[in-house]
């Protein structure tokens, strides 16, 4: 049954591109860059049960690698790998330096080296462009060709991190990730190392990132500072995690696709309000909706064997 | 004389931090819980200052009151309403809750007020003092003492006063006090408006230091955060002496670096201090 949806969705992804317009490929492309991102972030965060708001380092550092290496003439295909590679380093520095915090303090550690990294990228004008941003170089494709080699591109790197979230979940790691989120201390007793496991997680949670990052500099051909480490960039992962259920691989996927939906329907009727109807759902999503989209699927599912 | 000058501008502005974040400690230190909502509580206290000078002819010296009977209001239904559905819940669920209500709340505030700038300009204003040679705009001094007399009052509340008492009770314990009778809900409640009001009288006494917008959120609460590391969470004193320690970081920091970088030293500064020593520069989580 799930073999056979998973199926059903890679056939469904990889025939769009036939009838779809390039606004429908768009969409769809940023719907799997943030599964990308909102399945990197439950290695940490769903798994581990840390609250990291890292993603925007990662993603900024990795746009950054990818862009500046782009720019002094290393490939496209290339520039990505190189910019999972700098953000993966960086969170195994960051992760051992910050990830014997808890709580409240990993939380806001995590926010403000995201806000620490924009403001030496943002003056660092050799290097980066500073507040000027940095300007790619341009792709000589048609518009069409060009949407969907990214569109391919994409689908291949969140479908590497589906097999590695679905791999870790089943394996020893995902195990030892899930007692570190119930009780660290007990899993610590009964010998999980935990310094190794949570830094493995936090760089698993970066590499992701950090590839889709560059991907995304090469896609929109201009970033700056603002864009790439925007907080948005750590809240919405965590937000579609919630929403599709977190610790899972479906539902982080599920979440994605169902934020992006309803963010894009957002976007179109409420233009000056956008933001706050995105706090509105956020707000109902906590209150009602605690476990989930998946929640609520296998609520139903043990009603239904209840009854029979 | 620079060194003097330097020092007399930290201490103006470590006063009014001082402010900012003891509310903030508070909501932390009691409800463990990370109002993202702070930065939006300090721009509505401004707004009320600001509509009070301009159309009441209220000097925001006085209108702290309005905007610290608005605020608890608004803070303490936010809390008995919302946030107290899902107040034991893990720290996620309720960082995500308030990042949420501070997105609307902000952007509410956006779409009434717009995104210019506004300041209230005193018909009156206090003028200058020079002390050999020290420059000190009255009006910031004034600003700063009634801070300081704010943050003492709380300081005073939660020592001397019955629901103070009882705040600093669930604090400690929340089932321990459960079992006194203290009705932790309701006192959730309390201290949620209470750190509201803080903010409030912050945002109205600095309205006329500082210009208003409710893009100056994320500004403030960044603050706050660093305040709360510096001095240690959920005491007054704490975040007193953060709040000084900040104020005299930016106007050094401002001095050596370029005032452009004060906030990122700051910020490092947070990092290394949660690195090596998590639990401030006192080194004591307080109980008051």
């Amino acid at each position: 049954m799930r073999r056979l949806l998973l199926c059903l969705v890679v056939v469904f992804v990889l025939v769009l591109p036939l009838w779809g317009n390039n606004y429908i490929i768009r969409l769809t492309t940023m719907m799997m860059l943030y599964s990308v991102l909102s399945l990197s972030w439950n290695f940490i965060g769903g798994f581990a049960g840390y609250p990291s708001f890292a993603t925007a380092s990662f993603f900024g550092l990795g746009a950054y690698s990818g862009a500046i290496s782009q720019v002094h003439g290393v490939p496209m295909f290339l520039a990505w790998p190189v910019g999972g590679l700098v953000a993966a380093l960086f969170a195994a520095a960051l992760g051992l330096a910050i990830l014997h915090l808890r709580g409240h303090y990993f939380a806001i550690a995590t926010l403000v080296v995201a806000e620490v990294l924009r403001e030496i990228v943002n003056s660092w004008t050799d290097l980066t462009g500073g507040g000027m941003g940095l300007n790619l170089p341009i792709l000589r494709l048609d518009v069409n060709a060009q949407a969907r080699l990214f569109y391919f591109s994409m689908f291949v790197l969140a479908i590497m991190t589906v097999i590695a979230a679905s791999y870790v979940s089943k394996r020893r790691l995902g195990f030892g990730l899930r007692c570190i989120k119930q009780n660290e201390d007990a899993a610590n007793m009964i010998g999980i190392n935990t310094t190794v496991y949570k830094t493995t997680a936090f760089v698993l949670s970066a590499v992701f990132v950090g590839c889709a990052g560059a991907f995304y500099a090469s896609w929109v051909n201009y970033i700056e500072p603002g864009d790439v480490f925007e907080v948005l960039l750590s809240v919405k992962p965590i937000v579609m995690v919630l929403l599709g259920s977190s610790g899972t691989v479906i539902g982080p996927v599920l979440g994605a696709v169902v934020f992006l939906f309803l963010e894009e329907m957002v976007w179109r009727n409420f233009l000056t309000f956008h933001a706050g109807v995105l706090g509105l759902l956020i707000v109902a999503l906590v209150l009602f909706l605690p476990g989930g989209l998946l929640g609520l699927y296998f609520r139903r599912v043990f009603h239904w064997k209840e009854s029979r | 004389m620079l060194i003097a000058q330097i020092i007399v501008n930290g201490l103006v502005l470590g006063g009014l931090y001082a402010c900012i974040a003891s509310g903030f400690s508070l909501v932390w230190g009691v409800l463990n819980i990370i109002n993202i909502l702070h930065g939006s509580f300090i721009i509505i206290g401004s707004y009320v200052a600001y509509f009070a000078y301009n159309y009441l002819g209220i000097h925001p010296f006085l209108s702290v009151t309005i905007a610290a009977i608005v605020l608890f209001l608004f803070g303490y239904l936010i809390q008995a309403g919302i946030i107290n559905r899902v107040v034991a819940a893990p720290v996620l669920t309720t960082l995500t809750l308030t990042f949420g209500l501070e997105l609307l709340v902000n952007n509410s505030l956006l779409a009434a007020f717009k995104a210019d700038y506004r300041k209230v300009i005193l018909e009156n204003p206090l003028g200058v003092i020079d002390m050999g040679g020290i420059i000190v705009p009255l009006d910031r001094l004034a600003t700063m003492v009634l801070a300081l007399i704010l943050t003492g009052l709380l300081y005073w509340v939660l020592n001397a006063s019955r629901i103070g008492r009882a705040i600093v009770a669930v604090r400690m314990d929340r089932e321990a006090a459960a079992l006194m009778g203290v009705k932790v809900k309701q006192i959730y409640a309390i201290t949620f408006g209470l750190g509201a009001v803080m903010a409030g009288a912050a945002g109205s006494v600095m309205s006329v230091i500082f210009p208003i917008s409710p893009l100056n959120n994320i500004l403030f609460l960044g603050k706050a955060f660093v305040i709360c590391v510096l001095g240690g969470l959920g005491s007054v004193p704490g975040a007193m002496i953060g709040g000084l320690a900040l104020g005299m970081i930016e106007s050094f920091g401002g001095l050596i670096f370029g005032p452009e970088h004060a906030m990122t030293l700051a910020f490092s500064l947070l990092i290394l201090l949660l690195i090596f020593r998590p639990t401030g520069i006192i080194g004591k989580r307080g109980y008051q």
